[in-house]
């Protein structure tokens, strides 16, 4: 176990962390401002990735297919908010769960019939090899691409939420929204607005990671389960909490799977190491949440006071 | 809808009798929605190819195929099955793609002596101690391209092998196929949470390990998936990888692209092989669908001519269930694969090939043929099995 592998795997968990931040800070927000469970988010994910095949193989280039898909599934979220979601701010958590899963469902349906069941959404090929980051380490460039952007984002969202006058209504809204509401606050702009800046770091997040995996209907659903563990972890309605769960959440997953059936070798028989590793590591992430749910109920860091 | 009833009660009344049925029924069960309905689909359009080509008949009878998705889930294949057994009383039932689903299906089938036909899953419970007289394999054992990859290992000369399958029982039985053939050392069997999208950390520990070969069972979105990032890791110039043939056919081809070009993998049947059966479905798939088949299509295809050779044999009297068992066994057709025959567990036994995946005439990325890994390989279960 050398320190390049340690070195390369901290990559790995660091570049998916970065993407699930991207879903989690939509999510928290919508989540901490409007008290609204959304399942149908990682629907705005999957459409976000469809939406920049067409425009990646229509424009022939797959930086500007995806700068074009961003504002695109903004504008469908922005439009889902207006016509569907908007009415279900009032209602409990029950009924926007069976409506936001209602959604996920229909949202399939129709992605299946414009574009069939999957998509091709190829990576630029000036990427699709490894770079040589240090000698013996090669790493996919791509996925160093997927680094930066996710790092980017991550700063542009921070400067947007703290050093502008739309950021100071966000979060006033997330810390106390009856608040927020009684100083004039126009809520139901700014929760348009809101979905639509979740539904365009959806886009991001499908878009860029649509290379590396499959685009298919059905793939927001998976993703969407470590979205809400995020959140949770991070504290709702946080965007700071969601970038530090969602690099933890990454790191762990990535190092869990790596070394824990090595580091259980060391201790057990082969097979049981063999046996539980596997096991053990996909559970991992689940006991972080656990944990810091046992010691901080209201995740690490809390919108609310 | 009284026409139907009085038509089920006619059936009912002629179930037993050895008189040739006038129309064959068969029912279709298949996973046609969802991440994996292009295999269930692909089975599909193979069976319903066949029936076109024949006039729409089975054995020189009319054919009605009654089809239902099982929406990859075990309960709604089994519900679905009893309906097509109890109330339909088809003559045959056919179509699913994954074991578990089959296995919660079929006892509905057996109980009521209808015939099940498998175009795809041949768990090995089913080859050996649970061997069903109703229970007929048009495809091949679940083993098999696993056995045949091991084998090809084995061959090169590979002196170790990384394998990696979900954390599943498909996947333990598939690397326990894999290790039977293969004599060289595993460096290490590694289990992945099933529906896995991400396998970065994966590859790292494959780079460090430098494994003379690498196996894969991953089947649908997850292989697309590793196959991608394998590529990009670079790993693909340091390490062979070996798939299973449906981990390389024309369902991951398409997703996939130009990163498949030159991957191994092990099958019983490919485009090219050079049969007059073969050559007749590979431009009938093409020209009907505007697609290259699958290994899916091509077992569709050929449950379709199973049945229809039985139906010929048996002169139509598909209610007489014993001689359409024996009609079954002695697979009196020109199969798209080549030579094949049933063992006396009902599974095939019959070649597995090597491919590889590379460019063809027209510039298209398909399968070739370039070795026989197997030759009459059945499998490793049929002792266990009762039957005579």
């Amino acid at each position: 176990m050398s320190w390049i592998l340690i070195l390369e795997q901290s990559l790995n968990g660091l570049q998916f962390g970065l993407m699930l931040f991207l879903l989690a800070a939509g999510l928290t927000l919508v989540f901490g401002i409007m008290d609204m469970i959304n399942l149908a988010h990682g629907s705005l994910y999957m459409l976000g990735a469809f939406i920049a095949s067409t425009f990646v193989q229509a424009t022939g280039s797959f930086t500007l297919g995806v700068l074009l898909a961003i504002p695109a599934t903004a504008v469908v979220g922005m439009l889902l908010e207006m016509s569907v979601l908007r009415t279900l701010y009032a209602r409990d958590h029950l009924s926007q769960v069976l409506a936001t899963f209602a959604l996920i469902l229909i949202i399939n349906e129709v992605t299946r019939l414009v574009w069939g069941s999957d998509a091709a959404l190829p990576g630029p090929a000036a990427l699709s090899g490894p770079v040589e980051l240090l000698p013996g380490l090669r790493y996919p460039a791509y996925r160093l691409l997927i680094i930066g952007v996710g790092l980017a984002v991550a700063v542009l969202l921070y400067l947007l939420v703290t050093k502008t006058r739309v950021g100071m209504l966000v979060r006033a809204g997330a810390s106390n929204r009856e608040m927020a509401l009684a100083m004039g606050v126009n809520i139901k702009t700014l929760f348009t607005l809101v979905f639509g800046v979740g539904a365009a770091l959806c886009a991001v997040a499908g878009a860029m990671l649509a290379p590396l995996f499959a685009v298919q209907v059905g793939m927001g659903e998976n993703i969407l389960i470590l979205a809400f563990v995020v959140i949770v972890i991070g504290g709702i309605g946080s965007i700071r909490g969601a970038l530090v769960g969602a690099v933890l959440v990454g790191v762990v997953d990535t190092i869990g799977r790596a070394f824990l059936p090595i580091l259980l070798g060391a201790f057990f028989q082969p097979r049981v190491a063999s046996a539980a590793g596997p096991a053990l590591a996909s559970v991992m992430i689940y006991l972080i949440m656990a944990v810091v749910l046992y010691f901080r109920p209201q995740g690490l860091f809390p919108a609310r006071g | 809808m009284k026409a139907r009833i009085i038509a089920t009660l006619a059936a009912a009344l002629l179930a037993g009798s050895a008189f040739a049925a006038e129309r064959i029924r068969v029912g279709f069960i298949s996973t046609l929605s969802g991440p994996s309905a292009a295999l269930g689909v692909d089975i599909r359009d193979g069976f319903q190819l066949a029936l076109k080509m024949s006039g729409g008949r089975l054995g020189g009878l009319p054919a009605e195929v009654l089809i239902a998705d099982d929406q990859f889930k075990p309960d709604v294949g089994r519900q679905a099955a009893q309906k097509l057994v109890q109330l339909d009383k088809v003559h045959f039932l056919t179509g699913m793609v994954f074991s578990n689903i089959m296995l919660a299906s079929v006892p509905v089938a057996f109980e009521n002596k209808t015939i099940y036909v498998s175009p795809n899953a041949a768990p090995s419970p089913l080859a050996g101690k649970d061997c069903n007289p109703y229970f007929f394999v048009a495809s091949w054992p679940n083993d098999a391209y696993h056995e045949a990859a091991g084998q090809h290992a084995t061959n090169k000369g590979y002196k170790s092998a990384y394998l990696i399958a979900p954390n599943y029982q498909a996947g333990k039985d598939s690397l326990a196929g894999f290790k039977r053939f293969y004599k060289g050392n595993v460096a290490a069997e590694v289990y992945t949470k099933l529906g896995q999208l991400d396998y970065s950390a994966e590859l790292a520990q494959v780079r460090a390990a430098r494994p003379d070969a690498l196996y894969i069972f991953l089947p649908g979105g997850m292989g697309i998936n590793f196959i991608k990032q394998f590529v990009a890791a670079g790993l693909s110039q340091d390490v062979p990888l070996i798939v299973p043939g449906f981990g390389s056919d024309q369902d991951i081809i398409r997703p996939v692209g130009a990163p498949m070009l030159g991957l191994f993998d092990t099958a019983h049947w490919a485009m090219d092989l050079d049969n007059a059966a073969n050559r007749k479905f590979v431009a009938a798939f093409e020209k009907e669908f505007n697609r290259l088949p699958s290994v899916f299509a091509a077992q569709g295809y050929d449950t379709a001519l199973l049945i229809d050779a039985a139906v010929r044999d048996t002169k139509g009297k598909v209610e007489d269930v014993e001689a359409v068992r024996k009609a079954l066994k002695a697979a009196r057709f020109d199969s798209v694969r080549g030579a094949f025959k049933f063992n006396r567990n009902q599974y095939p036994i019959q070649n597995y090939y090597l491919r590889v995946v590379a460019k063809d005439a027209k510039g298209r990325l398909v399968n070739k043929t370039i070795g026989t890994v197997f030759k009459d390989h059945g499998d490793a279960y049929v002792q266990e099995c009762g039957m005579k």
